[in-house]
């Protein structure tokens, strides 16, 4: 509704009621012209601190009642001795300090032994928290915690802005605010949704990957591997496939790098292919649980296992190929959705599919099975 | 959340208030409009416009209404069913109930309705429906 316009019509109303009432309206329609012009673009700022301010309201309930079901969760399965609110409000804070990269060499070790001290303080912090919590549990935990905290940073990084705007009153810093809040808001539910299935222990899209396997080794013997991983030894299509995935059902990635590694040294390197199934992102428009197909090592991260991957199929020359399930950033991270479940199959004849073209009956392949195994036993 | 639940009702009272004022003028509005259709020596023009003005004004509230309703609406984290199927390995016959906390897909779960075999957690998984058109799907 455009005011200008409006006033326009009222002006030849109103001056045939009142005797001189169209120099008024006119100069009232002089006025707003000005105003517009002057403080056409405040008025637009305004605006959109407004917006901004919505969504800024909008985290800060997605934050606060991520950590209402965090504390209630803990209460609830770890049975604690005092009130756990003060040590997660304090764990929320947590922040990890990535290691320096202006001189690159080694920096994956360094960057894996960041990780582990963490993975650590991880463990210790929910082991204090929610002492009578099973192993199962208190890898949920570890995971509901995680969520809790990237709801917790989005929404603080928000907020930063947007005072800061304020504070400025620069165009340039509100407007890249509200450029970008359409997918920072996106990925806030989508962290929001994963704090429930954590809390309850569902199986995420994420957890895709760890399903194949899961289908493949279901029946059979499994042992334990590092880090935090199963094995199984499957016979398809006469072929020895050792199907590796994180050891569920608590939520846990594992460390598939190591496990990989693990079996080609078991093996001395007489592997004859890999085979990764992990759930990666879809562009828009594709269907969600889509299977497609492809070479590289398909594990995402902080990159330390791809690398690790990588580095051990080159010294014995294996190769290896990839199998995805397409869903997107929502999809990954909420309870597992029917169309991902049911992608399950396709992959696993792709997979077959992959072994009869590549390699000869006899030979050993590795199928790993990466991502989140919440919710998904073996 | 207290917090946002209070800044919420603080801000609420003003659009109300904004949206009464706004029926009220523009039921005014309409009214006047009315009277001067239905008078003797009536102006069309000036019935027109105030028929004009009163539902910008009424539609304008609606609007607003519209608005605040959607974000009342939003302010809730979506949660959709999680099912669970139970099958039986030996006959095969499927259950589904609601997800309780505990269950995992492969979990051994409870004797079988049908021939008493145990039975395991086959699949848990969320339905969504796709609300959208398909449109550039190949
Ligand atoms: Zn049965």
């Amino acid at each position: 509704m455009n005011p200008l316009i409006m006033l326009t019509t009222l002006q030849y109303s109103v001056a045939q009621f009142i005797p001189g009432g169209d120099w008024i309206i006119q100069l009232i329609f002089y006025l707003f012209f000005f105003i517009f012009i002057l403080y056409g673009q405040k008025i637009q700022m305004y605006v959109m601190i407004r917006e901004v301010q919505g969504s800024l309201y909008r985290l800060k309930y997605i934050r606060d009642e991520g950590r209402k079901i965090t504390i209630e969760t803990i209460n609830e399965i770890g049975k604690p001795q005092s009130d756990p609110t003060p040590r997660v409000d304090r764990f929320l804070e947590y922040f990890t300090i990535s290691p320096q990269s202006l001189d690159p060499a080694g920096i994956v070790w360094k960057l894996e032994h960041i990780l582990n001290i963490r993975d650590a303080r991880f463990k210790d912090e929910v082991k204090l928290m929610a002492p009578s919590a099973d192993k199962t549990q208190a890898h949920n935990l570890e995971n509901t915690l995680e969520a809790a905290m990237a709801l917790n940073y989005i929404y603080k990084i928000i907020r930063h802005f947007y005072l800061l705007g304020k504070k400025t009153l620069s165009l340039y810093v509100i407007m890249q605010l509200q450029m970008v809040l359409p997918l920072v808001m996106r990925e806030a539910e989508a962290y929001a949704s994963a704090l429930k299935a954590f809390a309850y222990g569902q199986p995420i899209g994420d957890g895709a990957g760890a399903l194949v396997a899961a289908s493949l080794m279901h029946g059979h013997e499994t042992r334990k591997i590092p880090e935090d991983c199963v094995v199984a030894t499957v016979q398809i299509e006469g072929r020895s496939a050792f199907v590796i995935k994180a050891e569920g059902p608590g939520g846990n990635v594992g460390k598939p790098g190591d496990a990989i590694k693990t079996i080609i040294e078991e093996n001395e390197g007489k592997i004859a292919n890999i085979i990764m199934i992990d759930a990666a992102l879809k562009l828009e428009g594709e269907p969600v649980g889509e299977v497609a197909e492809g070479v590289g090592a398909a594990i995402g991260g902080p990159g330390v296992d791809q690398f690790k991957i990588e580095e051990a199929i080159l010294k014995h020359r294996i190769p290896i190929n990839a199998v995805i399930v397409r869903e997107d950033v929502g999809d990954a991270v909420s309870p597992m959705r029917k169309e991902i479940f049911d992608a399950v199959d396709k992959a696993i004849e792709r997979i077959k599919q992959v072994i009869l073209e590549k390699t000869k009956e006899g030979d050993k392949v590795i199928i790993a099975g990466i991502g989140n195994t919440i919710g998904i036993g073996q | 959340m207290q917090e946002a639940s209070s800044d919420r009702t603080r801000v609420s009272p003003y659009i109300w208030l904004l949206v009464i004022i706004t029926v009220a003028i523009s039921l005014i509005l309409l009214l006047l409009a009315l009277q001067e259709i239905t008078s003797e020596q009536k102006d069309e023009t000036l019935a027109t416009y105030l028929l004009l003005a009163g539902a910008v004004l009424l539609g304008s509230a609606a609007y607003a209404m519209i608005q605040t309703r959607k974000r009342v609406f939003r302010a809730k984290i979506e949660s959709h069913p999680i099912m669970t199927t139970i099958e039986c390995k030996k006959c095969g016959f499927k259950s589904t109930r609601e997800f309780q906390r505990g269950d995992y897909i492969f979990k051994e779960s409870e004797r079988c309705q049908k021939c008493g075999n145990p039975t395991i957690i086959a699949a848990i998984y969320r339905e969504v429906k796709e609300k959208e058109k398909k449109r550039f799907t190949s």
